[in-house]
């Protein structure tokens, strides 16, 4: 009887271990299959070339990503200016203020839009924002567009990140004790002075956890965006130009054109871009982290 | 405003209040009633609580003592499916029906939880939190506050030297003494203490009481605690409450020598 318990005790622990270490491993083995396959492209091309040059021609064998990565950090950046204050705000006043009625009501509308698929905030995108951007808002600033353009990703790509950044806040806020509140309360503090005071203070590193996971999700997200930035490749500043970000780079091309030299690798290099980018920006947010716990 | 201004502020308070008249009522609750949907949580209450005096809420628990702490500095509002009714007069203002400033009502009452609660930034500024509510902005004035307060709950000593290190780092006791500084630093008129010895070691809650005893001397302390000992080593008044009620009140005298009713026998038989 013992030796059956010891022995399923052995398992259970293996298994754990195994689990955690495909795990562990599955990032490293993805980008070193990613570099290998990319591997051709450094050939003949230098990393700094390939990361900062603008020339993007694989007919002629120039492969410059700068439009690609500028149009990702451009269209990631926007959707973070719109979404984060939203998000921020409104978890306050759901975990803070609202009633536990209003709460039961908009959680489940949280959770739907937070499983939409990607490609019906694409329509949406297309239906309503694109023609409001082409129609009206580019107009007001004095700019001829056709909408489909990074602001238009950038809008998309906020609306797709608030239900996942709101329903994460929410539980970070969720954490401050009640006893807390009441502390700051009882010392005259009124709402928003221990919201500010408190709640965020002490919130601070899940607030940036939070934002940081949504931005890592925003950078890699590919459907909804591509179906309304425009794809073309252009490195502009102006957000109703069209861009072209990493993955819809990828998804646009990858299994098409593959008989271009080169190109195959070229767009492996994208991912492997794509991958390490995100792998920096979550490795920023864990270092915030680490400086908002200990200050 | 100088140093000299407000230690002059605190002591002729002090002196005021001990010299006016030290048993006379500070607060006063009349027909409290709490509801939540259905249930009837506290159940007209009647109470004048004497001023520098120790007040104990002496009850099984669920039987609405914190409830009606809540009740007398207005934190129930953060409790919507609470409803009050009632009213609760300090000063002559009854809170629960008052158009006045509900931050200033609460800094009358100094609240000590059951366990600590330190908000998340430094010793120092813990302390010095309150102060600046107030409206207190010069850095050397706050800076007296904070040492005054400190060492008023004899902390000052064991933390002179870390006033920056965050308040989480001090020790379950140190942290509710902390605490306690923290409220004092607003000069409450009343300390409004929820079982605040329930989450400590017996030395810590020994520091606690015995401050208790000090303070008592300048504060009115309302204390709710379900430890009988406890009541008996610091009540000079005690109030009974069971389901919702307030069964017995008096001195403790007349209530654990000569309790009236079974409910307060049968606990003080179960306490003991």
């Amino acid at each position: 009887m013992y030796l059956r318990r010891r022995i399923i005790d052995r398992l259970s622990g293996t298994w754990m271990v195994i689990s955690l270490v495909t795990i562990l491993l599955l990032p490293l083995i993805i980008g070193v299959g990613l570099y290998i396959k990319a591997a051709p492209v450094f050939e003949q091309h230098t990393l700094t070339e390939l990361i900062t040059s603008s020339n993007w021609a694989p007919t002629k064998g120039k492969f410059g990503f700068w439009p690609f990565i500028a149009g990702s950090l451009y269209v990631t950046v926007l959707a973070f200016i719109f979404s984060a204050p939203v998000c921020l705000l409104a978890a306050i006043h759901l975990t803070q203020y609202a009633s536990k009625k209003l709460v039961r009501i908009i959680h489940p509308v949280i959770d739907i839009l937070a499983g939409l698929p990607s490609v019906i905030y694409g329509v949406w995108g297309i239906l309503i924002i694109v023609p409001f951007i082409s129609g009206y808002l580019a107009p007001l600033f004095g700019q001829n567009t056709t909408g489909y353009s990074i602001l238009a990703g950038g809008i998309v790509l906020a609306i797709m990140c608030i239900p996942y950044m709101l329903n994460m806040l929410m539980e970070v806020f969720k954490t401050v004790p009640m006893g807390t509140r009441e502390a700051s309360l009882s010392l005259g503090a009124t709402y928003w002075e221990s919201i500010k005071h408190v709640v965020i203070r002490h919130s601070r590193p899940g607030i940036v956890s939070a934002f940081g996971l949504s931005l890592a999700k925003a950078f890699g997200e590919t459907i909804a965006v591509m179906m309304v930035v425009g794809n073309r490749v252009l490195s502009s500043l102006n957000p109703f130009d069209p861009g072209y970000p990493l993955p819809a780079l990828i998804a646009n091309n990858y299994g098409e054109m593959l008989s271009i030299p080169m190109y195959d690798a070229a767009l492996m290099f994208a991912a492997l871009l794509l991958l390490v980018i995100i792998l920096v920006i979550n490795l920023f947010f864990r270092y915030l982290i680490h400086k908002t716990q200990k200050a | 405003m100088s140093f000299s201004n407000i230690d002059t502020m605190t002591e002729v308070s002090v002196e005021q209040r001990e010299i006016n008249d030290v048993s006379s009522t500070i607060l006063q609750i009349k027909d409290l009633n709490v509801y939540v949907e259905d249930h009837h949580i506290l159940k007209n209450i009647n109470l004048e609580i004497p001023k520098n005096r120790v007040t104990v809420l002496l009850g099984p628990s669920g039987c609405g003592k914190t409830t009606l702490l809540k009740c007398m500095n207005k934190l129930t509002d953060l409790y919507r499916e609470l409803e009050v009714s009632g009213s609760i007069l300090i000063d002559g203002d009854d809170i629960l029906n008052t158009s006045k400033n509900v931050p200033s009502i609460r800094q009358k009452m100094g609240l000590l939880s059951q366990r600590p609660y330190p908000l998340p930034v430094s010793i120092y500024k813990n302390v010095a939190y309150g102060i600046k509510l107030k409206g207190i902005r010069d850095k050397k004035l706050i800076q007296y506050s904070v040492q005054k307060n400190l060492e008023e709950v004899g902390l000052w000593d064991e933390v002179k030297d870390r006033l920056n290190s965050p308040a989480t780092s001090l020790s379950i006791g140190q942290q509710q003494r902390l605490c306690l500084a923290r409220g004092l630093a607003v000069k409450p008129r009343i300390i409004l203490a929820d079982e605040p010895t329930s989450a400590l070691d017996p030395i810590s809650s020994k520091t606690i009481e015995e401050l208790f005893r000090r303070l008592k001397k300048h504060y009115t302390i309302i204390l709710v605690t379900h430890v009988l000992r406890q009541a008996i080593r610091l009540a000079d008044n005690v109030v009974f409450m069971s389901d919702g009620a307030i069964i017995e009140q008096g001195s403790p005298d007349e209530l654990f020598n000569n309790p009236q009713t079974d409910k307060l026998k049968e606990y003080l038989v179960e306490g003991n």
